[in-house]
């Protein structure tokens, strides 16, 4: 039975509005939105944010303790973690062997918190430092050997439907896609490549998960791949950055919404020429023919 | 000099550190004050969980990595 989700809803939704939970990696999430917790301007921005965008799950990363200062703070101390599920990145990682590591470090110091994202990961073995764009090989190789683990793991990677197709098989929890490279704004360059991930995982799967992982640069982009049909998104930096980060969280929560009541809604198909919208018959004035074509 | 004043040097978070012979990995993070702080531990690329950082003695070269949680994407 489909649960109310409604963005905003407080009192009884409308039916029209109705959705199920996004459900990814053993968990269930209220909202289709996954938000970064980089780069803002203070933790106390980041706060405000990720409350104005609705999410439920954040995306968190593992670095070295700087060992400057015990007393010091940590995103921990700014982060509800009753509230939010983290998500574990692998962030930096240019090999499988780095990646594997991370992901237990991560493991371990979600498991000493209590939080449930203990039990996944956002996976990402980068190729390139200027493009950041995944090591299909590298990728490959850490989600088989994180799955063999006990990883649910949900996987950055290309926009090709090929690698998506071969990730699936290997048991990643969800395939994440770029619109474009991380941090770019540029948002979802090739629609039509996703186009084809979608059909070739959802394929007899339709409830396998597929998250746009990375390229937003506005909300019309969030929109744009809801409105594809893909399950969720994940951004940080078009919040993090915006000239006004609190007004941008709010506006990539009613662009998820909207892009999502969209898909579910359907899209009236693209045609070449016009179709009135009043009536034809009982025009009063003198209409001209029709050109054939 | 006494002998349980002796050192061994290991290498933390890429750093060497001077730890006493005997110390174990839950005496270098208490030592660095972090014992109750967000951290996990790796000793030559191997997790420790917190609860066996007391059991895990260290040896003169060992590797580790005190990792905590930051803000990403």
């Amino acid at each position: 039975m489909p649960q109310p989700l409604s963005a905003t809803a407080t009192a009884a939704p409308s039916v029209a509005t109705m959705d199920e939970p996004l459900r990814v990696g053993g968990m269930t999430l209220a909202s289709r939105l996954v938000v970064g917790t980089g780069k803002y301007a203070s933790h106390a921005e980041m706060e405000k944010c990720l409350e104005a965008s609705g999410t439920d799950c954040v995306t968190v990363a593992v670095r070295r303790e700087r060992l400057l200062n015990a007393a010091g703070e940590n995103i921990l101390d700014h982060l509800d973690v009753s509230r939010y599920t983290l998500l574990p990145n692998t962030a930096g990682c240019y090999t499988a062997d780095d990646a594997v590591r991370v992901a237990r470090l991560g493991r371990e110091l979600l498991r000493d918190i209590g939080n449930p994202g203990a039990e996944w990961v956002k996976l990402e073995v980068l190729g390139d430092a200027r493009t950041l764009l995944p090591d299909p090989v590298g990728t490959l190789e850490a989600t088989a050997r994180l799955v063999a683990d006990g990883f649910a793991v949900l996987v950055y990677s290309s926009d090709d439907p090929v690698v998506a197709k071969r990730l699936k098989d290997l048991g990643a929890a969800s395939v994440m896609p770029a619109g474009s490279p991380i941090g770019s704004g540029q948002g979802i360059l090739n629609a039509n490549n996703l186009r084809i991930c979608l059909e070739y995982l959802k394929d007899a799967d339709p409830d396998y998960p597929v998250i746009v992982d990375a390229g937003v640069g506005t909300a019309s982009d969030v929109a744009a791949a809801m409105e594809l049909g893909v399950d969720g998104v994940l951004l940080n930096t078009a919040i993090a950055h915006a000239a006004d980060p609190l007004r941008m969280a709010a506006a990539m929560k009613a662009a998820c919404h909207a892009g999502r009541q969209a898909f579910l809604a359907g899209r009236i198909p693209k045609k070449l020429y016009a179709t009135a919208s009043s009536p034809e018959q009982g025009v009063i004035g003198a209409v001209p023919a029709r050109q054939p074509h | 000099m006494s002998a349980d004043s002796l050192e061994i040097t290991v290498i933390v978070n890429g750093q060497p550190r001077e730890v006493p012979v005997g110390s174990t990995a839950g005496d270098l993070v208490a030592a660095l004050g972090f014992a109750g702080r967000p951290l996990a531990v790796e000793v030559n690329e191997q997790v420790v969980p917190r609860a066996r950082l007391a059991d895990c003695r260290l040896a003169s070269g060992d590797r580790l990595e005190l990792v905590t949680l930051v803000g990403g994407g």
